[in-house]
């Protein structure tokens, strides 16, 4: 018994904006489902089920939207999943199509995942603030800055470390052609000469509100031997409450669980020198390190020193978010199938500008709500077990 | 006002946003069409025309681009009376909602068919449009369907740009109701208190208490009156203003732990520059003045310093 | 590939309106009890877990991540969520288990219809540029369909009130149904119109409600039930939103997805159709005869708590198959605007 293998064969994705106003929320996934298609070389036909993932139906203020979409999707007579994990979704929408290949339940599977900012005001559909509670909250930026702040205090870190990885996401994403945000002249000092908006958070080290969608055909073993396939190694998805007493809100235990139970699944050991290239869900930019210590690319206490010496850069030695990241796009609930589909594209080759050179393994994470929901998944060039 | 009740309490909760959407080509030439009084349909793979016009086929999923103008008047293919209708419905008194085919489409349009009563309407039947006094490109240009009988009402077109976006106010209203436990803690609120519950599997003081502690799955029990003052976790410093906010940045957003309590909450600092405020500070609660006070968090205007030594890191290190 | 069965279902009294919150603590925290003491399983022995509901009905984002705090989530647990009716949630664990990732698995959905306006709610399903600036009513929109049905000679009102007088009668044996009682089609139709030619007793409740199930694979499920009802077919599919391009009679998504999972020989089904005359529309389009017993629970029409319906529809099915009343059921559960998406979830007792 165990699961059957499955590999994504085509990744497809929106040119990320603040405002696509020249499309429709169909006409936006499409323009990623039209792209994950062609580069899969996959007609309607052969598409088994879609899942479709997205972030709160308020932001586009339509309930369940994957109904009225279920045309657009190429749904239509066909079995349609819609997974919300908070702003994890994006990558649990990957983990889901994933398992219905891997169950044996399907043959081809398209996950599309799309967010449609510029409809609405995120910031105002995060702050709705329900009777009886102090109107204190502002946002994601204003739930995640007193953490960063415990972990800059817990670990030592010096308060450049968030600039460093805003530079390098925003230059990386100047190589990336679908990127929102394309700074290819920032630096850490007009990263730091930014406005402070959530103390310690500037604006520099803040993602930027997008319209996007993302989709990846997935495929079982049969179809994707003998093409080019990112061969999912492991997938992984843990949830933990939101508060509780004595919560680690600075490395969940949750993201710990998730990483252990990916890197046992995928073979890994020492995931630093085993892993070639990680797209991680960074929407501030303190994230990176948090995230590299949560998952065990370093100790505890030491990611802002693998950070700081360049090794998450392109070249370095882990690099991490050549596509940008989050930090240059934030379509919320596509964040985290885009992480997913450039691990992808890299292990494919097909990452252009942005390609990490021999890229074998790679990462895509996303996580969500109030850091609870935790997606991940490793893709290899190699099947599974074949390295 | 304040109901001395063991019922939950419960309060309104109005959700509302005007949704900016915009059209893509086919909604757009809908929209722009309808501002003008034609109606666009588009053909389908299987040679039907769709009315409203569908951006992608329902058979095989392609992208359609065949429009086709229809008639605005048409049949009524099925119907239901509506005898009292809802906000935002296309009119306030009562009207029937019907699939209405076009001539010249082969699909139903829902819209309302203002008859008057359940008795001028049947299946079969032919109705026109009713445009709307001020169209802007919107299915509500269509103001209504209306019996070929009825007294035409002039209306006129609006020629201009290409529609390409499209305003959809969305207002819904909603009761909310705290569990029996957060109802506890906020009528001790209203009394100035600060009362919290015991978990009874894990021993923690929870406050607000729970309806179900989180990591153990039973509702938290045995109450605990808890101090007002208390040690900053960790905190902010909010200085970006966004729609809907109801405190004018910039201020302190601080995580505060009250003395005996095992969970903290989020509050406002204030009565030092927020340059001042550390992880660390002690900080008691600035009450309302008592006849302000109600079944809410908000009877603290704020924390501020209470001039004692800072907490040790140690001592709230693990509520990070 | 794993065989999997349910082997424990609970749900929360169906009721009017609770005092409780729109993230659904109150009920789940008993139902979770009542499944753990029926199956003897603890929180740790689950190796996955799913959920269904919607933000809208409650009002707010992320909605359901407090309801997490019902389970008691910590050590971390496997978990997702699906913006849908739970019974695609069910589906989505059911896969999971079938990867070999996890041997059990624990399902929950939970509405707090009563919080808001449902009737204006359920527009916001619509399409958001053509149809829901319209503000079209659920109960109105069902209407059509129902009058389409009426005058192609495929229902009666007579037809549909016998329906709900079925419903109520099969529900005096439910004790956690909302509506129950004897009561004659004559005398439902003396009632007036609500939405020509829709009446009160055609419409299903406004139902506050929770349910939970736990999926087991194979031998876990013979070590944990007498009787399991094996899950031998399951499937889903939907249809275009267009209302008007759809034929509103029939339903293509329902009968392909009962094509695929195979409902031949079915003695009883549990359907979730939440308007009288889609009682009758989906009975024809299943092709159950006479021979069928159709909702023993009484079905939505007693009580239909959104996006724990459906679920409730797998859990009475699978009852059926585990008291020994019945071999091989059908499990029926919709979401969307008439009946756009469809589930079948096939049940056998062995």
């Amino acid at each position: 018994m165990g699961a059957q293998l499955a590999a994504v064969i085509g990744t497809g994705q929106t040119n990320h904006t603040a405002k696509r106003q020249d499309v429709s929320m169909a006409g936006l996934c499409r323009e990623a489902i039209d792209r994950a298609m062609a580069d899969a070389g996959t007609d309607w036909s052969d598409i088994d089920a879609v899942v479709l993932g997205k972030a709160p139906d308020l932001f586009e203020g339509v309930m369940m939207p994957e109904l009225f979409l279920a045309d657009a999707l190429g749904a239509t007579g066909k079995p349609l999943l819609r997974v919300h994990t908070a702003g994890s979704v994006g990558g649990s929408t990957g983990n889901v199509a994933a398992s219905l290949v891997q169950s044996g339940v399907h043959r081809r599977v398209l996950a599309v995942a799309f967010e449609k900012q510029s409809e609405s005001n995120a910031m105002w559909a995060l702050s709705i603030m329900p009777p009886f509670h102090m109107p204190v909250g502002a946002g994601a930026g204003g739930y995640f800055a007193p953490h960063v702040r415990s972990y800059i205090r817990r670990s030592g870190a010096p308060n450049h470390i968030g600039a460093i990885v805003a530079a390098k996401d925003r230059r990386n994403g100047a190589l990336n052609p679908y990127a929102h945000l394309k700074q290819p002249d920032i630096t850490v000092e007009s990263v730091q000469a930014s406005p402070m908006l959530w103390d310690p958070i500037r604006y520099d080290e803040t993602c930027p509100s997008s319209d996007g969608a993302a989709a990846v055909v997935i495929a079982d073993e049969q179809t994707a031997k003998g093409r080019p396939a990112a061969w999912i190694h492991a997938t992984a998805m843990r949830t933990e409450p939101t508060t509780f007493a004595g919560r680690d809100q600075v490395s969940p235990q949750a993201g710990k669980d998730a990483a252990a139970a990916l890197w046992k699944q995928a073979g890994i050991k020492d995931p630093v020198s085993e892993v070639d290239v990680a797209e991680i869900y960074v929407p501030f930019s303190w994230f990176e390190p948090m995230w590299l210590e949560n998952l065990g690319f370093t100790e505890e206490g030491q990611g802002w020193k693998f950070t700081e010496a360049g090794e998450t850069a392109i070249g370095g030695r882990l690099p991490v978010n050549p596509s940008g990241g989050v930090l240059s796009s934030n379509p919320i609930g596509a964040s985290g199938l885009l992480r997913y589909a450039e691990a992808a594209m890299q292990v494919l080759g097909r990452a252009g500008e942005h390609q990490v050179d021999g890229a074998r393994v790679a990462v895509g994470h996303a996580y969500g709500g109030g850091s609870q929901y935790f997606s991940l998944w490793v893709v290899g060039s190699e099947r599974p077990g074949a390295r | 006002m304040v109901t001395i009740s063991s019922e939950p309490l419960s309060a309104p909760l109005n959700v509302g946003f005007d949704y900016t959407r915009s059209l893509g080509p086919v909604l757009g030439r809908f929209a722009t069409g309808l501002r003008g009084h034609t109606i666009a349909g588009v053909r389908g793979s299987d040679g039907r025309v769709l009315v409203p016009p569908a951006e992608y086929d329902p058979v095989t999923a392609e992208k359609l681009t065949e429009f086709v103008d229809v008639g605005t008047e048409g049949v009524v293919q099925t119907w239901s009376w509506n005898a009292q209708p809802l906000d935002g419905q296309p009119l306030s008194h009562a009207f029937a909602w019907a699939l209405v085919k076009l001539d010249g489409a082969d699909t139903g349009l829902l819209h309302a068919v203002d008859a008057g009563s359940p008795d001028k309407m049947s299946t079969g039947m032919r109705v026109r449009v009713r445009w709307a006094a001020e169209p802007v490109g919107s299915i509500r240009d269509i103001e209504c369907f209306e019996p070929l009988d009825a007294e035409p009402v002039e209306r006129q077109p609006v020629v201009g740009d290409d529609v390409t976006m499209l305003t959809t106010p969305i207002h819904l209203r909603y009761d909310h109701t705290a569990s029996p436990e957060e109802s506890r803690y906020l009528r001790g609120l209203a009394e100035g208190k600060l009362l919290g519950q015991r978990c009874p599997a894990c021993d923690k003081v929870y406050i607000p208490p729970r309806g179900s502690c989180p990591t153990d799955g039973v509702p938290t029990e045995d109450e605990v009156e808890l101090p007002d003052h208390g040690v900053v976790t960790t905190f902010c410093v909010v200085n970006v203003p966004f729609l809907g906010q109801r405190i004018k940045p910039p201020y302190v957003a601080a995580y505060i732990l009250l003395d005996g309590a095992d969970i903290p909450f989020l509050h406002l600092v204030l009565g030092c520059d927020a340059a001042e405020v550390r992880m660390g500070m002690r900080v008691r609660a600035q009450w309302r003045p008592r006849d302000q006070w109600g079944t809410t968090l908000e009877n603290i205007d704020h924390f501020e310093p209470s001039g004692e030594p800072d907490a040790p890191y140690e001592s709230y290190a693990q509520h990070l | 590939m794993s065989e999997v069965a349910v082997v424990g279902f609970a749900q929360a009294p169906n009721v009017r309106r609770t005092p409780g919150t729109t993230n659904g603590v109150e009920m789940l925290v008993p139902v979770f009890h009542r499944l753990f003491a029926e199956t003897g399983l603890s929180k740790q022995d689950i190796g996955f877990w799913c959920s269904g509901s919607s933000d809208y009905l409650a009002g707010r984002a992320f909605s359901f991540i407090a309801a997490v705090d019902a389970i008691g989530a910590f050590p971390p647990i496997m978990e997702s969520h699906v913006e849908m009716d739970a019974a695609w949630a069910l589906y989505e664990a059911w896969v999971k288990i079938r990867t070999g990732e996890a041997e059990t698995a624990l399902v929950y959905g939970f509405g707090k219809s009563s919080a808001g306006e449902l009737r204006r709610i359920m527009a916001m399903q619509m399409d958001p540029y053509l149809v829901t600036p319209l503000w079209p009513d659920s109960v109105g929109v069902a209407g059509l369909q129902a009058r389409l049905g009426i005058e192609q000679g495929l229902w009666t009102e007579a037809d549909m009130a016998e329906v709900a007088a079925a419903s109520r009668r099969a529900a005096l044996s439910n004790p956690d149904a909302q509506l129950s009682g004897e009561t004659t089609a004559e005398e439902l139709l003396k009632q007036p119109y609500l939405a020509d030619p829709l009446r009160a007793h055609d419409c299903a409740p406004i139902t506050d409600g929770a349910a939970a199930i736990i999926l087991a694979s194979g031998d876990k499920a013979r070590e944990l039930s007498e009787r399991p009802a094996w899950i031998t077919g399951f499937e889903h599919r939907v249809d275009t939103p267009m209302l008007g391009a759809r034929d509103l009679t029939t339903s293509p998504s329902t009968i392909a997805a009962a094509k695929a999972a195979g409902v031949d020989g079915v003695q009883v089904a549990e359907l979730h159709a939440p308007f009288t005359h889609q009682d009758i529309l989906l009975r024809q389009a299943l092709g159950l005869g006479e021979e069928v017993r159709v909702n023993p629970s009484g079905g939505v029409l007693a009580g239909h708590p959104m996006f724990a319906a459906g679920l409730i529809r797998i859990g009475a099915a699978a009852a059926e198959i585990r008291a020994g009343r019945a071999d091989k059921a059908l499990a029926h559960a919709t979401s969307g605007p008439l009946l756009q998406q469809n589930l079948v979830c096939v049940l056998e007792g062995r």
